[in-house]
């Protein structure tokens, strides 16, 4: 049996999250570098778009199946899934780098005597062996680094790695129930937060600091996430400040991000939220200091007063998108 | 019972940093070094949750790297945490390397609860919680920004896309913890001379082997500066259009 690579997807709710394609098309992509077999990996109970998968050049699924797996349980998901590694000679992981995957990557590379590399923002072969390049210091540089253990385990950092379709495989799915899974540990219920997205996954963020001058004028920021499908981020003064709260905080000590498109407002810039956002592909600042930094890392800036501009820009892009 | 608390000692957030000579770690001079701001938080729980528990509780904070991480220790000595652990090593580990020392140590200890921060803001792996529960056989909580302690039962509400997930487990656990669980306190002219007082007892940390392998560590590329477009709203529509047909992004 050839090794193989194993693209570990995640699901919420009985459904796979975008991030799952990602780590599959990586993986895909990996396995012919290597000339290694690829399958996709998902624990949960019934999911409903597990053949969407197929898209991405992946051939064979398989589900590892209980009801019990409906929420996720950390020591069951980590059982199950490393029991499956072990059988099936994966020398290779690549899974999504969110709260599933920080939580259970850890102790996979353990219970498979393995080191992992979290956060990867871009993965490579050179002379056969995986280069993992990875923010450090919040993003103020960057390592690149490998694994010397056998069996090695990434995740990779939501929105960075392209989906690639590759034909249109009907892939194989492969159910094997569970029975008993250890749930020492496990989530009861999940209680959802009232913003939409979260600034962890967004493509497009909309941030405010202190500039915005006070909590009752983020509606403006919030018009606007709204008209663009984005969401809403915050600098760390105003969630220290109370106006906002931490899951919103973008920087060190928050949350380090890479959207397609980052709007800083009333946003000055102070070296960690920098840090945190500087590597998203294209930034809008909106500061009435053209002196701040945020400026400098700005592809397009409007140096003026952002309770003038907010609503402006807002009906534009409300224009264009109906 | 007994509490441990991981504890590390990183640069300060404000640090610009300068890459070092060997191209693969940062140059050090002239970087403040601070306890991790995540793990005041984990402090501050284990404080908590001994003040709650009351009897012959005990919390150590324990930290694995060379002297300078004393000061770190300190830090925590100060807030009210009864000991510190060194476990020395000059080198450079990666987190399996860290996690194995911390590991040992917590076993030799009997802690049935560990409390460490969410991540380090230096490497930002995020694992070392996770690695230290995995080695040890314990339960583990991540991301925490609630934590319950009833006898043996731990509930906890963690932090994912989203919202949050409540999680059940038992002791013993790992808990590593997020901002928002708690507000840490400050240390008190009294827990400063104290902590004077107190040992910082030091043994060398469990060899290990890394894992991971840092090829080179670089500064992001600089960006070229960008456009200011304007001064008010009449720079709006050309913004809208550059996002539109030059980035491509809305």
């Amino acid at each position: 049996m050839a090794n193989k690579i194993l693209a570990i997807l995640e699901q919420r709710e009985g459904s796979l999250k975008k991030v799952s394609f990602e780590a599959a098309s990586i993986a895909v992509k990996l396995a012919k570098e290597l000339s290694l077999e690829v399958e996709a990996v998902v624990a949960g109970s019934d999911i409903n778009n597990l053949k969407d998968v197929s898209r991405y050049g992946i051939s064979k699924v398989i589900h590892l199946k209980n009801s019990d797996f409906l929420n996720y349980s950390s020591s069951g998901y980590t059982e199950t899934i490393s029991n499956y590694a072990k059988e099936s000679n994966a020398v290779c992981l690549i899974v999504g780098n969110t709260s599933f995957g920080n939580d259970i990557v850890p102790r996979l590379a353990v219970k498979l005597n393995s080191g992992c590399i979290v956060d990867c923002v871009n993965l490579s072969v050179e002379s056969g062996e995986v280069i993992a390049t990875r923010p450090v210091y919040a993003g103020k540089a960057f390592v690149k680094v490998k694994l010397n253990s056998d069996v090695k385990v990434f995740t990779i950092r939501p929105n960075v790695f392209k989906v690639e379709t590759s034909g249109s495989e009907n892939a194989t799915i492969e159910i094997k129930e569970i029975s008993s899974p250890n749930l020492k540990s496990r989530v009861v219920s999940i209680k959802k937060s009232e913003g939409k997205l979260d600034v962890a996954e967004a493509d497009i963020i909309v941030s405010g600091g202190r500039g915005m001058k006070g909590p009752e004028n983020f509606i403006l920021i919030e018009s606007l996430a709204d008209a663009l499908g984005a969401a809403v981020g915050a600098s760390r003064a105003v969630v220290d400040a109370g106006w906002r709260p931490h899951r919103e905080q973008v920087g060190q000590t928050g949350k380090t991000v890479s959207p397609s498109l980052y709007v800083a407002c009333g946003i000055s810039g102070a070296i960690q939220h920098l840090a945190g956002m500087s590597s998203s592909k294209y930034i809008v600042a909106i500061n009435k200091d053209k002196d701040a930094p945020i400026f400098s890392v700005a592809d397009y800036g409007i140096a003026g007063d952002i309770f003038e501009i907010l609503p402006v820009l807002t009906e534009e892009i409300k224009k264009i998108k109906s | 019972m007994k509490i441990a608390i991981c504890v590390s000692h990183v640069p300060d957030t404000a640090t610009r940093i300068k890459i070092g000579t060997d191209r693969k770690s940062i140059d050090p001079s002239g970087v403040t070094y601070i306890i991790n701001p995540y793990d005041e938080y984990a402090v501050e729980e284990a404080l908590k949750t001994k003040e709650k528990l009351g009897g012959d509780s005990l919390v150590y904070a324990i930290s694995v790297g060379g002297d300078t991480n004393k000061e770190t220790i300190r830090k925590a000595l100060a807030m009210g945490v009864d000991e510190g652990i060194l476990l020395k090593d000059n080198n450079q580990r990666d987190s399996f390397g860290i996690a194995i020392a911390l590991a040992d140590e917590i076993k030799s200890l009997g802690c049935e609860l560990v409390f460490c921060g969410k991540q380090s803001v230096d490497y930002d792996n995020s694992i070392i919680g996770q690695i230290v529960a995995e080695m040890l056989g314990y339960n583990c909580i991540p991301v925490v920004v609630d934590f319950k302690l009833e006898g043996n039962k731990i509930t906890a509400e963690r932090e994912i896309e989203g919202g949050k997930e409540v999680v059940e487990t038992e002791l013993p656990a790992v808990v590593t913890a997020q901002k928002g669980l708690n507000e840490p306190r400050y240390a008190s002219l009294k827990g400063i001379m104290s902590a004077k007082k107190k040992t910082i007892s030091e043994k060398p940390a469990t060899p290990s082997t890394n894992f991971t392998e840092v090829i080179d560590m670089n500064l992001p590329p600089s960006k070229q500066p960008g456009r200011i477009l304007g001064v008010d709203s009449s720079a709006v529509p050309e913004l809208v259009k550059l996002l539109r047909e030059e980035a491509k992004v809305i």
